[in-house]
């Protein structure tokens, strides 16, 4: 029977690929939706005298970025939320994650700035209470400080006009 | 018009590899001479089409024909031509074309080849061939199409990833890819060997050769790659663990194995069953990479695309092709021959060994870059294995594999005994007693000691062999066969790489600092001064630049120019470091964001013997090489004078 062992083994492989390309990694399961926002407290990107809490996010829909300098995919991303910024009224808070505050800093003036405030967390002290598995992502949360909904990867215009705007326009009805 | 030609050339290049797939295996079974030798022709024809199909696409790229949508996507007027050509390989499709013609090149130079092979050994190998081939094509033409217009036609193309846009590029992936598919030809012979029933002597010698180009192809195609990423992405990692690195270093390792199993049953008719597994896997290894790169499977820096059907496609072929093989080999398993015995301490043992622990080192490199998907499988959480792990795993099994190196070359073929180790034993006393003192004295760094230990012990055990082999004489130096010489400059190339790689993990050092003009930044004995930092616009970029002088002691070493270039078309920013590459110690420099008024942030590395890391893996490509070539000029030798 040695000699089926090769194939036996492959044959597993082979279903943990087959199974790899059923999940899409932009549709993650979230399994913070409909929890409250966690509780933080970290300094806010541009001052670091600034403390930034959960309560940023109470008394409106808010839509919270996470990026980093080093991310790639979040140069991609960033043209897309420019626009959104200048063309809509929406709370946009940014989360600068695993980054040097220069660096940080310096990203944002090249490439602008899109945020309306931006939560700094070097240690991942947020983004693991997130559940955050890479930059980019993006959640939404209501009036109450609830998430209600979460994007992976970066946000393209479709994204946003199919997906994004309308889950925010319903969530501001509620 | 001529986009249509070159896709008319794949679509009947499609047709040529089915005929090339069914026609010589129909001739093995009837015995028929004319058949099995259409599968001849039929790899010619085919690697012609493919490359016509090819030199339409870089036309396309080079006349920058917008109305292409794959040249509009990756392709900008404004590129210099050199950037052009390699942008056709750049993307996707214009690589998995690059690998289908590679595969046409492959099998034509096969089926023109002088080697000696018995008609049918040939005839099933190009059939084989043709099956995979016909698989790529097909999976270009469903799912890939190069050739595809797009309408209407912009005026710009939308530029080459400027990250891209680098000599290094040009070569690296044409490099990795003749390596990669060059393990196709051990593929097809071992599917070939198993309908045949005969593993034996003769068929490792016909292997051998096709085996050990695509294995110093592949040595040579990752040592650009590693040193592509070192000075274009400026991280200063010359190797970082990445799954798209690791699924390169998968076949590598078993093609390093099945090299040196072919040695073992070149001499006996040992190992049969596994130089067959071997060389079947090295290849799947192969396309398991291109799936993980083309189907985005492994989230990874290389790929944010995700397209399912690409990877479905994909998973058929390497099911197909991988499946089909292992059920082959369990069906005819039986036909092969029983191992005979040797001793376990002999150089049979050895090398069996060296096969153990590479396969080990494999699975370990297998492990760390899936567990996540498999985890994913199971439990459904993500999570991600690092670097961490695989230092943690891979340098035991190294360290290992390095002391069996030295010591099986000394032991002889099939029995030998511990005595003929006994010549080791000054070298190892000696170098012992050194790790014992420079530990004392520095107090720290035991590893890194002991791993400049283990490569001098290898450069050692590899030059006392050769030696011994020649009695320590000029006359018969001269005299060794090219092969022995291949063995020899490939051990050195370990020994020298291991060196390297424990110097940079040991003793390398990065500073950061913001500079105004005129400031200094020291690292490691070297003072880093910013000189007059300006800015300009050059041809399809605009950048930031600055000389960083840089002394020791004071006294001058070079000025290195680095700057920060910035792609308009792209929207992307990208920075070139200012190196100073040197035998023992690289140092370099790059420029960040800042003004005059605020400073610049300025990083300076200093990286002892990182070069000898290239210089040691380009030292083992070369043997393959010399290996190669002087094994196939001995054996036409041989043949002329029978």
């Amino acid at each position: 029977m040695r000699r089926f062992i090769p194939i036996i083994i492959f044959a597993i492989i082979g279903l943990a690929f087959a199974f790899g390309l059923t999940r899409d990694p932009r549709k993650l399961d979230a399994v913070l939706i409909q929890t409250p926002f966690p509780q933080f407290s970290l300094q806010s990107l541009e001052d670091p005298s600034a403390r930034m809490t959960e309560q940023t996010l109470q008394g409106q829909v808010s839509m919270i970025n996470i990026f980093g300098s080093w991310c790639v995919a979040c140069n991609v991303e960033h043209p897309v939320l420019m626009d959104i910024a200048a063309r809509e009224d929406i709370k946009l808070i940014g989360m600068n994650w695993r980054d040097e505050r220069a660096q940080g800093q310096v990203w944002l003036a090249k490439h602008g700035n899109p945020y309306t405030e931006i939560i700094f967390d070097p240690e991942s002290l947020l983004a693991v209470k997130l559940g955050v598995v890479g930059a980019p992502e993006t959640f939404i949360t209501d009036k109450t400080g609830i998430i209600r909904y979460k994007h992976i990867g970066p946000i393209s215009p479709e994204d946003w006009t199919q997906t994004l705007k309308p889950v925010i326009l319903e969530l501001r009805a509620e | 018009m001529i986009a249509e030609i070159g896709h008319f050339a794949l679509i009947l290049a499609l047709f040529v590899a089915m005929s090339q797939a069914v026609i010589p295996a129909i001739g093995t079974r009837k015995d028929s001479p004319v058949l099995m030798n259409f599968g001849r022709r039929a790899a010619v024809v085919q690697c012609a089409l493919l490359g016509f199909a090819f030199f339409t696409l870089t036309l396309v790229f080079v006349g920058s024909d917008f109305s292409v949508k794959l040249a509009a996507s990756h392709s900008h007027s404004a590129k210099p031509l050199l950037y052009k050509i390699s942008g056709v390989w750049g993307n996707h499709e214009g690589s998995i074309l690059l690998w289908t013609v590679m595969i046409g090149i492959y099998s034509a130079v096969f089926a023109c080849s002088k080697q000696d092979l018995p008609d049918k050994l040939r005839a099933l190998t190009l059939a084989c061939q043709g099956g995979l081939s016909t698989g790529f094509i097909a999976f270009i033409l469903f799912t890939s199409n190069p050739f595809e217009r797009l309408f209407p036609t912009p005026i710009d193309g939308n530029g080459l990833n400027p990250v891209l846009q680098d000599p290094g590029l040009a070569i690296h992936p044409p490099m990795l890819y003749l390596g990669y598919v060059g393990f196709s030809i051990a593929f097809s012979m071992a599917v070939a060997a198993l309908i045949l029933g005969k593993v034996d002597k003769d068929w490792a010698k016909w292997l051998r050769p096709w085996t050990m180009a695509a294995w110093s192809f592949l040595t040579l195609g990752i040592m650009l790659g590693s040193l592509w990423a070192y000075y274009e992405l400026g991280w200063g990692g010359w190797w970082v663990w990445d799954p798209v690195e690791n699924v390169s270093f998968m076949p590598w390792l078993l093609g390093t194995a099945l090299i040196h199993s072919i040695m073992v049953l070149d001499r006996k008719t040992n190992l049969a069953h596994w130089t067959v597994l071997l060389a079947i896997s090295t290849f799947s290894m192969s396309l398991i990479g291109t799936f993980v790169v083309r189907s985005g499977i492994l989230v990874s820096v290389h790929a944010f695309a995700v397209d399912p059907a690409r990877g479905v496609f994909i998973l058929a072929l390497l099911v197909a092709a991988t499946g089909g093989a292992l059920t082959l080999y369990a069906l005819r398993a039986k036909t092969l021959f029983v191992p005979a015995e040797f001793e376990r301490i002999s150089k049979d043992g050895g090398l069996v060994l060296n096969n153990m622990l590479l396969a080990t080192a494999t699975f370990t490199v297998f492990l760390g870059t899936f567990y996540p998907l498999f985890i994913d499988a199971v439990k459904g959480s993500q999570i991600s294995v690092g670097a961490p792990y695989f230092e943690a795993t891979f340098a035991p099994i190294m360290t290992v594999l390095i002391i069996f190196m030295g010591a099986a070359p000394l032991l002889k073929w099939r029995k030998s005994n511990l005595s003929d180790l006994k010549v080791l034993r000054p070298s190892l006393i000696l170098i012992t007693l050194g790790i014992v003192t420079a530990t004392v004295i520095f107090k720290t760094h035991i590893f890194a000691f002991t791993g400049l230990g283990l490569a001098l012990y290898l450069a050692l055990s590899s030059i006392i062999a050769i030696g011994r082999r020649t009695q320590w004489t000029a006359k018969l130096l001269a005299k060794q066969s090219v092969r022995y010489w291949g063995f020899f400059i490939a051990h050195m190339g370990v020994a020298i790489l291991t060196t390297g790689v424990v110097s940079m993990s040991s003793w390398s050092h990065e500073a950061i600092g913001r500079l105004k003009p005129g400031d200094t930044l020291t690292n490691s004995g070297y003072e880093f001064t910013l000189q007059n930092p300006s800015t300009g616009r050059r041809e399809n970029y605009e950048y930031l630049g600055a000389n960083i002088r840089v002394t020791r002691a004071g006294k001058p070493v070079k000025t290195l120019y680095t700057e920060q270039r910035f792609y308009p078309v792209r929207d992307m920013v990208t920075t070139e470091a200012g190196f100073d590459f040197t035998p023992a110690v690289t140092i370099f420099a790059a420029i960040g964001e800042g003004n005059n008024d605020d400073g610049y942030i300025i990083r300076a590395n200093y990286q002892p013997l990182v070069t000898w890391i290239w210089f040691g893996a380009f030292l083992m490509s070369m043997a393959g090489f010399i290996s190669l070539f002087g094994g196939i000029k001995t054996a036409d030798r041989q043949k002329g004078r029978a």
